[in-house]
């Protein structure tokens, strides 16, 4: 019933809940969410009883594209998406990695061709629990710890 | 395969694969066949290697198709900014196919997605060398009658060494046995191991080459180098178990064969090159042979 009433608190908008502990200001800023002009709402450490701690972020009048999701679900993969359209609750779902992710990270291997010429990045996911990204061009591994969005 | 580019060894399945060492051999027997007399062939070498171009070239000029390009950086428009996809647009302009050297890995895999004609890959910075690959295969086959389940061992640096990583995982589709002779420091790397593991074959780890060298087929060397090493000291304790002199082949099986990618500095004594094991120069000739095939098979 709380919970429900956290989530309901926004009339339109998006819930991001269950953000993976300590990374609430990631997501923040992978979303370019520091020059919004509309309410937001964020919470760290807050506790759970699926995962221990969590983070949450409420942001008023937003709906997130699919590649913004696919961002979210790289640093913060344990988080659910709820969209709020006039009080009631329209969707909700698990954040999902897609097999392929494109344009979206920086390949980590410094030789590589995506770091030299204007290639956009494309890379298959091979391990979308421990998040391992293999790069098309060079064939190295992107992992977790290295991410960085272009 | 015909317009089919060849950027890694795993574009291609195991019976592509077989079907250009079948090819090759018909090269090797009758080397000037004019097939490709109304082709061109452009070798576009953004860093510079000699053996490599000359072997395409040469086989190129062997199937009567002409040959235009560049042999380094220096003298084409990379230098003055150009990219490399409008290198490749314009170069597709005058040629059938490209076979391109460059220095940044996935610069191959870049070229064939943006080029019209098929590129076959001459080495991407350290990611891929695909007829590097098939020219091993083609030794190795020919050199033991068979592909299958063989004694494989590698010496020397296996961690960096891209050639390496190539021919296990290819030699894998084969039932190889695998024996891994390295330095502590440069051992096999983990994936590497993980498929050989994944294929449900054997791999054996040792410090030097008399431990493994009676229990093998094919011993492919590879340099150990200096720079490799934090420890310079280290280097100087482990470098002369990774050189093969002629007495190391004393106990070896009867028909062991000693491959080498080339160049080699030091890591086989010069004593070997006139024992019957030696087969590193006969390996370069027919990288000539498996580079007509697969020329032949891209372009006809
Ligand atoms: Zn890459």
């Amino acid at each position: 019933m709380k919970k429900e009433l956290q989530v309901s608190a926004i009339k339109n908008g998006t819930v991001i809940d269950h953000i993976t502990q300590g990374q609430v200001e990631r997501v923040l800023y992978i979303l370019n969410l520091s020059d919004y002009k509309d309410q937001i709402y964020f919470g760290a450490n807050l506790d759970s009883k699926k995962y221990g701690k969590k983070g949450i972020i409420k942001v008023s009048n937003k709906f997130f594209a699919p590649e913004e999701i696919s961002k979210i679900a790289l640093v913060s993969p344990t988080a659910t998406l709820i969209e709020i359209r006039d009080y009631e609750v329209t969707v909700k779902k698990q954040v999902e990695i897609s097999d392929e992710i494109r344009g979206l990270v920086k390949c980590v291997n410094p030789n590589c061709i995506t770091n030299h010429e204007a290639v956009p990045t494309h890379f298959e996911v091979v391990n979308k629990d421990e998040i391992v990204l293999r790069c098309r061009y060079c064939e190295k591994n992107t992992g977790k710890t290295n991410i960085e969005f272009v | 395969m015909k317009g089919k580019s060849l950027i890694s060894i795993n574009d291609y399945s195991k019976s592509e694969i077989l079907q250009i060492l079948d090819l090759a051999e018909g090269f090797e027997k009758q080397p000037r066949q004019p097939i490709l007399s109304d082709k061109v062939v452009s070798t576009l070498f953004f860093e510079p290697s000699t053996r490599t171009r000359l072997s395409f070239e040469s086989a190129a000029n062997q199937l009567g198709a002409r040959v235009i390009g560049f042999s380094d950086a220096g003298t084409s428009s990379a230098k003055k900014g150009e990219s490399l996809k409008d290198t490749i647009l314009t170069v597709a302009c005058y040629s059938d196919v490209i076979v391109m050297r460059h220095p940044l890995a996935g610069s191959a895999r870049w070229a064939s997605e943006v080029s019209p004609v098929p590129i076959i890959n001459a080495g991407d910075g350290a990611n891929q060398h695909p007829t590097q690959c098939l020219l091993d295969m083609y030794s190795i086959r020919k050199t033991q009658g068979k592909l299958d389940k063989l004694n494989v061992a590698f010496v020397g640096d296996l961690k960096y060494g891209r050639t390496v990583h190539s021919l296990v995982i290819a030699m894998c589709d084969f039932d190889a046995t695998f024996h891994l002779i390295s330095p502590a420091e440069l051992k096999l790397p983990s994936y590497v191991k993980q498929h050989i593991k994944d294929k449900n074959l054997e791999y054996h780890q040792y410090l030097s080459i008399e431990e493994a060298i009676n229990k093998v087929d094919i011993l492919y060397m590879t340099r150990v180098q200096r720079e490799r090493f934090a420890d310079p000291i280290e280097y100087e304790n482990v470098k002369n178990a990774y050189i093969l002199t002629k007495d190391q082949l004393k106990n070896c099986k009867d028909n062991l064969k000693v491959l080498h990618p080339l160049p080699r500095v030091n890591e086989i004594s010069e004593d070997v090159d006139d024992m019957p094991q030696a087969y590193y120069f006969q390996q370069a000739q027919n990288g000539v042979y498996v580079r007509q095939a697969l020329l032949a098979t891209i372009l006809q």
